[in-house]
């Protein structure tokens, strides 16, 4: 067993893209579960407007850098309104499987040949990212200390994707202080108590709807800068269970749980594929006990263990409070 | 929660529905050519090479010129065999794009892929052979054929929608009687296909004995799933959206570990996976579809007869519609759910094996349609069980016959679609009752 490997392998975890697009993810759907009550399950969808939206803008539309941002945004907000419209009035466990299946609508839509010169088809886009890392301040070779030593870009995006969890969770700590976010819980609490105060219910969860969704967006923008391509399998229903479980691992309504769920989650897991990596090497885990060339898959199998076992025994997650959040939204 | 699922119907009352519901898709009847299989093969893995299988509707293509190209460069090019398979030496890894010649295509066969006559094959260095899929459909041949292509497709329809009615029912029920909306539900059919892989091929049982035995097993997993998991949990008292997301993270075990040791390809049973169809009226029917449609229709009967006729049957609908009247009334509640678990499981166990059947052996396979299946058990009610065999029908013929005026690759999107709308329109589904939507 080489420990130097395994965190030299996780430190960076701590604070790469992938932490951060989950945590922006997370963050979105604290919004709507944590906060609102809606079983978002298709965050992903959200996710891939943002990332179609700069990649298809900058490639087949041929817009400047910034005004792909705004489509995607758009395209968002779009997804949000045509979800929410309908299914607002549904009950959690339906509006579960209209989000899930309408992200998957999203995917295989953009993966069909059909729809080839807009999305790339199966095989994705690239070449949107120069208009990003144009506006690079940062010149040097390398920035960053120890294992957390990033190139001038990576660095750029790390601290463009970094800023927007912070700046997102602020304003979530505000809005959920204010009147507007009392509304939000309540309507988690009792949605026909907060109806016969005379509140417009579907008209809030509508605006909660919205704002995670565009948070998702903003996933998106970094999960597609961070590659500097779009894949549409990269979009599937993974990408939200694994944000959900973030949330939940962190603690749903609660601003900070989201984005301390998906850095220790992300960390988690590397740190669980390298040392059982390295066990195999090692010989302590036999190849037939753990084939070595499954060793991603024991990643998702810990994803999905972590789920079960918060969800049974500590639902509230590291931050949460159980008497806070039921955690049986309508 | 405002759970009062509708206790099933009798065969009477429904038919007319069925009847409906199977001359809805019926009249979406347009253009476009349907989609036939692409399949590879594993063989001998010595050195690198890129291997295929060129197969239209089960039907080996002979003398098929491909060649692998790199860039500009031509690799090297074979023809395929008697059995339509070929097999090209690359020399590194590396990015590769596989092309077929069409000139060489028997005639009224044509490429169906994303780019037209070629696909990249990414030859890793960690994998010695790696396959090239090809997709064929026959050429289309003008307007009038669309007609002719209907029947095929409906009996295809049908016979993918029973294979779905059969794996929905465990989930339909499950619904009905605890709530639990079972997103691991596809592993369950995954796990069936598997079994069925490991009494065949790895213990050389033949197909038959070995679905039976995965059947008995699933359902004593599925009685074990309840005993051990899902009862304690509702003792517990946890909630509905808690064991939503329970069992979410079950189907990433299960999935995952299907991966870990089954491996991520695909592969068929050793019995009864290539078979010449028979033809009635220009309608080709391969002999194990027609077996499976049998085999679905009288069990799907026998499940409908049980939950209508017999005492357990009759606590089943008791336990769904209310659960503690039910309990008061001296059935065992908790008794009763097991039993419907072990029933839905070996049920989902041998629609998994009638699946991989026709789309091969996967650790995907049951993924790929769980949002099929809710789409069946909403379109028919969920919590009902005749109504799942209903828009599972339903389901089956959309996605084959919508194919005639979408490309194929979107036909999924075409049920989801369907699913969304329903959900929408009329969320207990066509069987369903008002009440139930809460």
């Amino acid at each position: 067993m080489d420990w130097g490997v395994i965190f030299q392998n996780t430190v960076p975890v701590l604070f790469n893209a992938e932490s951060c697009y989950f945590a922006l993810a997370a963050i979105g759907l604290n919004i709507h579960f944590g906060y609102t009550g809606l079983l978002n399950f298709g965050q992903v969808g959200f996710a891939a407007m943002g990332a179609y939206g700069i990649a298809s803008g900058v490639v087949y539309l041929g817009l400047p850098f910034g005004v792909s941002i705004l489509l995607g945004i758009g395209l968002a907000i779009v997804l949000a309104l045509l979800l929410g419209v309908p299914t607002l009035r549904l009950r959690a466990d339906y509006l579960a499987i209209v989000t899930i299946a309408a992200s998957e609508v999203i995917r295989l839509t953009a993966r069909s040949a059909s729809l080839r010169n807009v999305t790339g088809g199966s095989s994705g886009l690239n070449g949107f990212a120069n208009g990003f890392y144009n506006l690079n301040p940062f010149h040097g070779r390398s920035y960053g200390i120890g294992y957390l030593t990033y190139n001038n870009n990576r660095f750029f995006l790390l601290v463009v994707g970094w800023s927007l969890v912070i700046l997102f969770s602020l304003l979530v700590l505000l809005l959920m202080r204010s009147p507007w976010g009392r509304v939000l819980r309540g309507i988690r609490e009792d949605e026909d108590a907060v109806r016969s105060l005379g509140k417009n219910v579907v008209g809030y969860k509508m605006q909660s709807l919205v704002l995670g969704g565009v948070i998702g967006a903003f996933s998106g923008f970094t999960f597609a800068l961070a590659n500097s391509s779009v894949q549409p399998d990269n979009y599937a229903t993974t990408f939200t269970f694994l944000a959900f479980t973030a949330m939940i691992l962190g603690g749903a309504g609660r601003v900070i749980g989201p984005v301390v769920g998906a850095i220790v989650f992300q960390t988690l897991l590397e740190f669980v594929q390298n040392v059982l990596s390295q066990g195999l090497q090692a010989g302590y885990i036999s190849n037939s006990i753990l084939p070595k060339e499954q060793l991603g898959a024991v990643r998702f199998v810990f994803v999905g263990l972590a789920l079960m076992a918060l969800m049974i025994f500590r639902p509230q997650g590291l931050f949460g409070d159980k008497k806070e959040l039921a955690l049986d939204a309508r | 929660m405002g759970l009062h699922p509708r206790p099933p119907r009798t065969l009477r009352s429904l038919a007319p529905r069925i009847l409906v519901a199977l001359a809805l898709p019926l009249l979406l009847l347009l253009g476009f050519a349907p989609s036939a299989s692409a399949q590879s093969a594993p063989p001998d893995p010595i050195g690198k090479k890129i291997i295929g299988t060129l197969l239209n509707a089960g039907e080996p293509l002979v003398d098929v010129k491909v060649t692998i190209v790199q860039g500009d460069k031509e690799i090297g090019s074979a023809k395929s065999d008697a059995t339509g398979r070929f097999s090209i030496d690359v020399p590194a890894p590396g990015d590769y794009d596989a092309v077929i010649d069409p000139k060489t295509l028997p005639k009224g066969v044509e490429l169906r892929s994303d780019k037209g006559d070629r696909v990249s094959v990414k030859v890793l260095d960690n994998t010695s052979f790696r396959a090239a899929l090809f997709k064929f459909g026959e050429g289309r041949s003008g307007p009038a054929s669309r007609l002719d292509r209907a029947p095929q497709l409906v009996i295809g329809g049908l016979q993918f929608g029973l294979v779905l009615a059969m794996a929905s029912i465990g989930l339909s029920l499950i619904f009905g009687t605890t709530g639990l909306t079972n997103f691991a539900h596809g592993e369950l059919v995954t796990g069936g296909a598997l079994l069925g892989y490991v009494f065949n091929v790895k213990l050389g049982l033949n197909l038959i004995p070995a679905t039976m035995i995965a059947v008995i097993v699933g359902g004593v997993v599925g009685y074990l799933l309840d005993k051990g998991l899902w009862g304690p949990l509702r003792r517990r008292g946890t909630g509905l959206i808690a064991g939503l997301v329970v069992s979410i993270g079950l189907s990433f075990v299960l999935r995952y570990i299907f991966l870990i040791y089954y491996g991520g390809s695909s592969r068929s049973y050793d019995q009864y996976s290539t078979q010449r169809p028979i033809t009635f009226w220009k309608v080709g029917i391969l002999p194990r579809d027609m077996v499976i449609v049998v085999i679905t229709l009288v069990v799907l009967l026998l499940v409908g007869l049980a939950l209508g006729r017999t005492r357990f049957g009759k606590a089943t609908r008791a336990v769904a519609d209310n659960p503690t009247l039910a309990a008061t009334s001296g059935i065992n509640v908790e008794r009763v759910i097991s039993l419907v678990w072990a029933i839905g499981t070996a049920l989902a166990v041998l629609g998994g094996v009638f699946l991989a059947l026709s789309q091969q052996v996967g650790y995907q396979l049951g993924q790929n349609i769980l949002l099929l299946l809710f789409a069946a058990v909403t379109l028919g009610g969920l919590g009902t069980a005749y109504g799942a065999l209903v828009g599972a029908v339903v389901i089956g013929l959309f996605t084959q016959l919508s194919t005639l005026f979408i490309p194929a690759e979107l036909q999924v999107v075409g049920a989801l679609i369907v699913l969304i709308v329903v959900l929408v329109v009329r969320p207990q589904g066509i069987l369903g009752s008002r009440e139930r939507v809460g």
